[in-house]
Parts: structure tokens; sequence; C-alpha cells
């Protein structure tokens, strides 16, 4: 396994495992409220639309032109990344306020108990909330499972390292049903950031002409050297935050 | 609402679908790439428009060596911009 594949299977486990404990978060609490048939048939109906999209868009994309793709898909990398990161940055300084399961799941229990009476069998609401909850965050794994594994013509190892994530998180769910909150997201989100702009930056340089020293063996200096970024600015904030005496939004 | 009334709007409910479909594709893509931080779409393109320029009239090495420095300072601007905001 190259440099490259190795970096490739941590980038789509960990985003597939973010996505994937946000999903659960929802769907646990449109099942819980709402009873779980309905729940799970939404969870199941999403998943045969993403797989669907899958299906139709992978193999188109692994036939478009290298280069012009590794520019498109790294920009959208790159872009994506750098928001993953802002985000995690903000949150680690407590310039914004931490990703809380718990409080999603509580919210999405109260809106759904306000949402009239529960239907004997098929309940719409339940099924509608586990399903746009499945489907959005599977669209985001999908996304990424497809532009790391079409810049690296590997869809199959990508979708792979996803499924994994997908049972993995699935299982722990079952395990600890609505315990999500203690699962390190943020710490996880800038992994995952990381090597979003480590390949972004990658593949977009690649495909403009760019020869990078080394090699593949460029998108791990590439995470190092970004690394270094984020914990100077976390460091950084920190310090002013302490010194200016700002309280968290 | 009379039944032919209803069964009308069913029908132009369904005839809109396309475009709603379409609309929504839309709204995705903008929420995904540009949402509330749009300095990092622009600056992206800043930046790839600048390793293009390095690529052919100066050198690769320029090109890789200002990459990563370009993408520093981008999230470097945009977290400043998000502390601000906060």
């Amino acid at each position: 396994m190259t440099s490259s594949q190795v970096v490739l299977v941590v980038a789509v486990f960990l985003a597939s495992s973010v996505e994937m404990v946000e999903a659960l978060t929802i769907v646990v609490a449109a099942g819980v409220s709402r009873g779980w048939r309905s729940a799970l048939e939404g969870v199941a109906a999403a998943l045969v639309l993403l797989g669907i999209l899958v299906a139709a868009l992978g193999p188109v994309l692994v036939k478009v032109p290298l280069n012009p793709l590794r520019v498109v898909i790294g920009g959208i990398l790159l872009v994506f990344g750098l928001q993953w990161l802002r985000k995690a940055v903000l949150r680690a300084t407590g310039y914004k306020a931490p990703h809380d399961e718990d409080v999603i799941y509580a919210r999405t229990v109260e809106e759904m108990s306000q949402s009239g009476e529960v239907r004997a069998g098929r309940d719409p609401v339940g099924f509608a909330v586990a399903f746009k909850g499945t489907f959005l965050e599977g669209l985001e794994v999908v996304i990424v499972v497809l532009t790391l594994g079409a810049t690296d013509h590997d869809v199959g190892l990508a979708a792979l390292a996803a499924l994994a994530a997908v049972v993995l998180v699935g299982l722990v769910g079952v395990v600890v049903a609505r315990q999500l909150a203690g699962v390190p997201e943020n710490t996880m989100k800038t992994a995952v950031g990381l090597m979003l702009v480590s390949f972004g930056s990658f593949w977009t340089g690649e495909g403009l002409g760019v020869h990078w020293p080394g090699s593949d063996l460029a998108i791990p200096v590439l995470v190092g050297v970004y690394g270094l970024v984020v914990g100077l600015l976390v460091v950084s904030l920190r310090r002013s935050r302490v010194a200016g005496g700002v309280h968290a939004s | 609402m009379p039944p032919e009334t209803t069964t009308q709007s069913a029908e132009a409910t369904a005839r809109g679908w396309p475009l709603r479909a379409l609309r929504a594709f839309g709204h995705f893509w903008w929420d995904f790439l540009v949402g509330d931080t749009p300095e990092v779409t622009v600056a992206t393109l800043v930046t790839l428009g600048i390793v293009v320029g390095l690529v052919h009239w100066v050198s690769s090495t320029a090109a890789w060596a200002v990459l990563p420095v370009l993408v520093a300072a981008t999230l470097t601007a945009t977290v400043l911009r998000g502390r601000r905001a906060s």
C-alpha cells in the first residue's frame, strides 16, 4: 500500500466516522421518539439512494481525464478541508461552541414530539427525519469517497474505508445507544480537515503541472506542515482569548 | 378546498419538481462550497491562479513551495475572520 493510499484510507475512514456519528444521533432521536420501524425504513431508503448515486457517479468520474479531474476535485477538497479546519480551530479555542451531540439529540426529540401523535405502523415524520439525516450526512461521505477515490483512481478502496466506518459506528451506536457525546469529534474533524487540505493541495498541484518533491511522500509532509499551522493558530488564539478575557459564543 | 382545485394543485406541484430538485441541488453545492466562508472559496481560486502562473512563467519548484504557504495564509485569514465574528 502506497503512502497516498494509507492517507486516503485514514481520511475516508475518519470523515465517514464523523458524519456517521452525526447521522446516528438524528436516527436514534427519530427511533426513540417516533418508533424504530419508520426510522430504520428512512435509513434504508437513504442508503439505497446513496448507493445509486455512488454506482452512477463512480464509474463516470474514473473515466474523466486525470489532470482536469485533479484540479476540480482538489479545489473542492481544499475548500471543504479549510472549512472543517476553520471550525475545528474555532471550537478548540472556545470561539465557537463545540458540536454537542447530546444537545442535537435533545433538540431533535423535542421537535419531533411537537410533530403530532405517532401513527401506528409507518410514521411519516420519523421516516422523513431519519431519511433526511442519513441522506444529508451520507452525501458528504459520498463526496469524500468519490473525490478522494477518483483522484487516486481507487474508488473501491475509499468505499471500503467508508463502509468500515459505517459498520463500526453503527455497531458502537447499537451498544452505546445515544451516548455519542463522548466521541472526540473535534479532534477527528481536525485530522480529517488536515488530510482533505493536504490531498487538495497535492492533487490541485499535480493537476496544474507541479512536480512535488518525493511524489506521493509529499502528502504526509503537507499533513505535518498544515498540522503545525493549525497547532500554532490554536495556541495563539487560546493565548489571545485568555489575555482578552473573551467568552465562548 | 374543492376536489378539482386540489387535483390542479397536486398536478402543478408534480410539474414543478424538476425545478425544485435543480434549485435544491444548486443550493446544496452553494452551501457546501461557499456558505458563510466565501473568503475561503475566493482565496482558493486566487491560489490556483497564482500556481498556474508560477508553473507556466517561473518554475514548478516555486509553485510547490508557494502553494502550501498560500493555503496556510487562507486558513489563518478565515480563522481570524471567524474569531472577529464570534
